[in-house]
């Protein structure tokens, strides 16, 4: 899986530095966080639907290796073809592997996360094959040549100023207006072309039925159907963890999705197909299901929970630490709370990049209370951080014996361990305070805790603790 | 009724007048309160930071010393959201089943003080008179993680001569977090300038909250920028009387 090797600290400090894009980010999601609040208030059985959501997705994680393989069955009877992809190396090399027995130089691409975890653009594009995104935010990051910063709305941090500087560079749209109906005129013209022209579509899928063999995708444009029905190959790349049981579960899902993801009562295309038709549709359809990490998370019992997300982005859209450091912070396509969780997870702990995710957030658990599928994410969160350190301690590294935060933080927790310790440790906290505190205040700590009072005093330590007080007075 | 304090250590060290306005108010309704000397720390930081091994005998202890008494008051949503909802984890972590029914017995007994006083005591009005301009911000763990609903803006209301003023996102975190305010120092920052400017553009002179740790975060800022603005915990604002 494709992620950064530096930490969240410093790719956040990066985009704090950016004042376009907290303003752009700190307007959209606003807007999105009211409406969300709004569509979701309108249903009287919202905590049903969410306990719902939670109970379908725990079954199928639960009963993973039996539903999948009944989703192959369903699928191959239905006229499609299933592959097994372990990695995303085994992943790319089976739709290149499809792509080029088609003879295709052009692929045209659908809303897929999946894709972009394993790379899949980056390896089509070795193999002598361009892959079109065909959805309009994702289209703009592929010209931008960046990479999404949003699950559901990629290009979150760019304003329409910059993309009619985009269109008007890469499309050679010259008078271009930014108003959005201009801009996403110019990319519907663009795009009929390619959809005409591709011989192999490649899609996600938000969810796919055991029982029916059906696929699905959610999307809000319409590209997402051209994209699925027009080329005569369609390559449909998907987590294991996006299956369900029943076709009936997807009533609860239909309903928690818009909402939570664009504030919609309905989502406006909505893709179903279960294998082939004559007469319709592609003639050909391949199902590759991809691991990627999926089992080794699986193999956590307070994890796994990550895996029932259905990429509504609702966290996204709430969290305070995303609202200001935005996608691009979190060093994978998975950005936001969900990735904090989703991505160490995925790619294994014991590298800098992914162990700083789960330090990503302040535990404020905005998240939790808007997830869909009642992901604990601070729980997580917190659990994750516990595996990280014993990771680290447990490595037996020369670095994990020095490290600072690890001797402070066990010579605390001895000190709290025994309350004479602990009673002399603050006796000392005010007698060693001396040289740092002036007029009751604090101005400058030094090391690692220099970040506080960059920007914040401190309280000195005052001249009796509680418990003096309580000695002195009550004996 | 009696109640043990739990004082958390950070009100025990850095703000005694908290511990004491609690007593006081506690004591004002009838309440008797003992304070038992032996505990320490509730083990949160150490646990939400990583350091979860060496939390559990932190976890122990606090089962220890608290188990004997029928109900626990803090003030501190925060410390009380570590052993109501995350001790149960400890407990699994540490694989010791005893634990976890001690910690299932004590969590439900363990209240936040607005929690207390309201849900438990059922009283709104605490005989407390403070006449200043207050705003109130709703903290994280006492608002999502032990979910005290509106019983501290429903004490704040029966003040006597208060000025409550509204602030505005005020559910939205101010950026401590514990050991992420140093660990992720400019994002917590960043989110601490929108706290402020809120806090500031309330009108309020005093910023109430009932977790110390995000006063000292906010109050931080208030006093670097030298604002005038104050903050006070809301048992401190709870214990005030009219002075005769």
């Amino acid at each position: 899986m494709k992620v950064s090797e530096r930490p969240f600290q410093a790719l956040a400090r990066e985009a704090l530095a950016d004042s376009q894009l907290r303003r752009n980010l700190g307007h959209a999601t606003a807007t999105i966080r009211k409406k969300r609040a709004a569509a979701v208030s309108e249903l009287p059985d919202w905590e049903e639907l969410r306990e719902a959501g939670a109970a379908i997705k725990e079954r199928a994680l639960r009963h993973l290796d039996e539903y999948l393989v009944r989703l192959e069955e369903s699928v191959t009877k239905a006229g499609g073809e299933v592959h097994w992809a372990r990695d995303a190396r085994e992943a790319n090399r089976i739709v290149a592997g499809i792509a080029k027995g088609h003879g295709a130089r052009e692929v045209v691409k659908v809303k897929s996360i999946a894709t972009d975890e394993i790379g899949l653009n980056d390896h089509l594009a070795k193999e002598g094959i361009e892959a079109v995104e065909t959805d309009l935010a994702e289209l703009i990051i592929q010209l931008a040549g960046e990479e999404s910063s949003h699950i559901l709305v990629p290009a979150i941090h760019k304003n329409r100023a910059e993309i009619r500087e985009l269109f008007r560079e890469k499309l050679g749209a010259k008078d271009l207006s930014d108003d959005p109906r201009d801009l996403t005129e110019t990319a519907r013209r663009y795009l009929r072309e390619r959809f005409l022209a591709a011989k192999v579509g490649i899609s996600g899928a938000n969810f796919a039925v055991a029982e029916t063999g059906t696929v699905c995708v959610v999307e809000s444009e319409g590209n997402g159907r051209m994209c699925t029905t027009l080329p005569e190959v369609l390559v449909t790349v998907m987590g294991i963890e996006k299956v369900v049981p029943t076709w009936r579960d997807l009533e609860v899902f239909m309903q928690l999705l818009p909402r939570s993801s664009t504030a919609e009562r309905m989502n406006p295309y909505t893709s179903f197909w279960s294998g082939t038709s004559s007469g319709e549709g592609p003639r050909e359809f391949h199902l590759v299901l991809l691991d990627n990490g999926r089992t080794q998370a699986l193999s956590d019992p307070k994890g796994r929970q990550a895996l029932r997300c259905i990429r509504c982005s609702a966290c996204l859209n709430v969290c305070p630490v995303y609202e200001r450091v935005g996608g691009h912070s979190y060093g994978s396509v998975y950005p936001g709370p969900i990735g904090a969780i989703l991505t160490p997870q995925l790619t294994g702990l014991g590298r800098k990049g992914p162990d700083s995710l789960p330090y990503a957030s302040s535990l404020c658990g905005a998240c939790y209370e808007v997830c869909p599928v009642k992901i604990n994410i601070p729980e997580v969160l917190i659990h994750l951080r516990g595996r990280v350190v014993r990771n680290r301690q447990d490595s037996g590294s020369p670095a994990a014996k020095l490290d600072p935060e690890g001797a402070a933080m066990r010579t605390l927790a001895r000190t709290f361990a025994d309350r004479r310790l602990y009673e002399a440790a603050q006796k000392l906290a005010r007698a060693g305070q001396w040289p740092l505190a002036r007029g009751g205040r604090i101005r400058r700590l030094p090391g690692p805790l220099s970040g506080w009072t960059a920007v914040r005093d401190l309280e000195a330590v005052p001249r009796e603790t509680f418990r003096e007080w309580w000695r002195r007075e009550r004996g | 009724m009696r109640a043990a304090l739990f004082i958390t250590c950070f009100n025990d060290t850095l703000f005694p007048e908290t511990g004491i306005a609690t007593v006081k108010v506690l004591e004002r309704l009838g309440v008797e309160v003992d304070f038992p000397r032996e505990q320490t720390c509730c083990g949160q930081m150490h646990f939400n930071t990583g350091y979860q091994r060496e939390a559990i005998p932190l976890v122990r202890r606090f089962v220890e010393v608290f188990s004997p008494y029928e109900v626990i008051v803090a003030p501190s949503g925060s410390c009380v959201g570590m052993v109501r909802e995350l001790y149960p984890m400890a407990a699994g972590l540490a694989g010791d089943a005893a634990l976890a029914r001690e910690v299932e017995a004590l969590a439900p007994r363990v209240f936040e003080l607005s929690e207390f006083l309201v849900k438990k005591l059922g009283t709104t009005d605490v005989g407390a008179y403070y006449p200043h301009r207050v705003t109130y911000h709703p903290t994280c763990h006492s608002l999502r993680m032990i979910k005290v609903g509106d019983a501290p803006l429903r004490l704040l209301e029966a003040v006597r001569g208060i000025d409550l003023v509204e602030l505005t996102e005020a559910e939205e975190c101010c950026g401590f977090g514990g050991t992420f305010a140093v660990k992720n120092a400019d994002t917590s920052a960043a989110m601490l300038a929108d706290k402020v400017a809120n806090v500031l553009s309330s009108g309020a002179e005093v910023c109430c909250a009932s977790d110390n740790s995000c006063l000292m975060h906010i109050g931080g800022a208030l006093s670097r920028q030298r604002t005038g603005v104050r903050t006070v915990h809301l048992a401190e604002i709870l214990a005030s009387e009219e002075e005769r």
